[in-house]
């Protein structure tokens, strides 16, 4: 079996010339992008910090960051460029439709429970 | 072998067996399901994390003030700086472990084993931190009281660091008054010989008080958090107040009952997810072993084919994927 690989990422805009050189400039590419969140995570820096869509702007930056490394780890290291589209869609489409599924359920459940723990009418008291 | 095997007509169709579907052999397409199913598993915790701290949104602990430490850096705050590294350790030993894959679609021997070999190394490093971490945060640096509650009241003093007035954390060692009629801890050496009783805290709440009374700059900081993000801290008639009424247990540390950071949750959560996170890494380096030395033996060489390596990575580069999901949910956000 021959092993062809796709030698581009950014679709297209980087191209390698060899597979090996392709990892190190994943590598490169991940440990950039985890650099940027530690030093955000560090820092946490003031203008991030307004609310979008219900959450701070910074743990947003922070969760697409991570979708980012998780495609390129799957993409390139767990060489899922080089699959077919059949079984790609099978592996991501049914564990992102499930994950999102569970997330919605249970922070939704999360939120409420909290609203019953903090309303203005909640029978139970919890600072004594 | 004529009389054994039937000849079904069907050899080369799509249906006759022998081929492979979606041109992945057997062993990788079944890698992948599991992978999808532990994928799910992982979700789970990741989300009831999510769950328990919007149930307690405004009282969450912040991690940047609780893993702070790095090893030989004693008594330094430097949040975040070792868990990027544990990170930094895995993707390269992702790294390594992609390049054995590729080393193996060569059929170069000697490659794989070296780059089988630094991806144990990465492994076993990552499991050592890990442990590490466990032991620091399971040991506690400041303590706390516990209340009737089981709220976590913490203790610091307001200083001015660049013209800017910050709280500063106190350890309750640095206060507590030493009182001597303390109950002694039940051994079952001293009395009924099935009895026994778990170690006794450090101090006792009337301990704490007395220090805090003696002491006119420590302030109690609660679990609530204000509307800049920052724990919320008491004044004094309130702190020592708090600490009178409802202090009823002195916490160092944290196990899965108590713990000194702010809700137990949280360290119940800490525990199960990077706990099986770190098991997921440790039976990956055996599983790495194994096939470290199948390569080294010449197994594949004789197999002519490097694929077991290329299946193992799958699952090496999952535990990856899993802490990157980890590191930001536990760490960042």
């Amino acid at each position: 079996m021959a092993h062809e690989h796709k030698l581009e990422i950014f679709r297209g805009l980087v191209k390698f010339k060899s597979n090996t050189q392709k990892i190190w400039g994943v590598l490169i590419f991940l440990t950039i992008v985890t650099a940027i969140e530690v030093v955000l995570g560090i820092y946490k820096p003031e203008a991030l910090n307004a609310q979008i869509l219900g959450m701070k702007g910074l743990n947003w930056i922070f969760i697409i960051l991570t979708i980012v490394k998780a495609y390129y780890i799957t993409w390139d290291f767990m060489h899922m460029r080089d699959e077919k589209g059949s079984l790609r869609k099978m592996v991501v489409w049914t564990g992102v439709f499930l994950v999102c599924y569970l997330i919605f359920i249970l922070l939704q459940e999360g939120t409420y429970v909290f609203d019953v723990y903090n309303g203005d009418d909640a029978i139970i008291k919890r600072d004594f | 072998m004529d009389s054994t095997v039937a000849s079904t007509g069907t050899e080369g169709k799509t249906w006759g067996g022998g081929n492979k579907p979606l041109t992945a052999s057997y062993g990788k397409l079944m890698m992948w399901f599991f992978i999808v199913s532990d994928a799910l598993t992982f979700s789970g915790f990741l989300a009831a994390y999510g769950f328990s701290r919007f149930k307690f949104i405004k009282e969450w602990p912040i991690a940047d003030e609780v893993f702070t430490h790095v090893p030989f850096l004693h008594g330094q705050e430097l949040p975040m700086i070792y868990v990027a590294f544990m990170t930094f350790i895995l993707i390269m030993s992702s790294v390594t472990m992609v390049l054995a894959v590729d080393a193996g679609h060569h059929m170069n021997k000697t490659k794989v084993t070296w780059y089988m070999f630094l991806t144990i190394i990465g492994g076993a490093i990552f499991v050592g931190s890990q442990a590490w971490e466990w032991a620091t945060f399971i040991q506690g640096d400041y303590g706390a009281v516990q209340t009737k509650g089981g709220n976590i009241l913490q203790f610091g003093e307001t200083v001015m660091e660049d013209g800017e007035a910050k709280f500063k954390r106190i350890s309750i060692d640095e206060f507590a008054v030493t009182i001597p009629d303390v109950r002694v801890e039940h051994e079952a050496k001293n009395g009924v010989w099935f009895e026994d009783e778990g170690t006794l805290p450090p101090y006792t709440v009337n301990e704490i008080y007395a220090g805090l009374a003696a002491n006119e700059n420590i302030l109690v900081r609660t679990q609530i958090l204000n509307d800049e993000g920052e724990k919320t801290v008491l004044s004094r008639e309130e702190s020592l107040r708090q600490i009178k009424e409802n202090g009823k247990l002195v916490v160092k540390g944290a196990n899965l009952h108590v713990n000194e950071y702010g809700t137990t949750l949280f360290a119940d959560f800490f525990f199960f997810i990077t706990g099986f996170h770190g098991f997921h890494v440790f039976s990956g380096v055996v599983i790495n072993i194994i096939i470290f030395f199948n390569v080294i033996l010449g197994t594949y060489e004789r197999r002519g084919s490097y694929e077991m390596v290329e299946k193992v990575g799958l699952y090496w580069h999952f535990v990856d994927l899993v802490w990157v999901f980890v590191f930001t949910f536990f760490y960042l956000v």
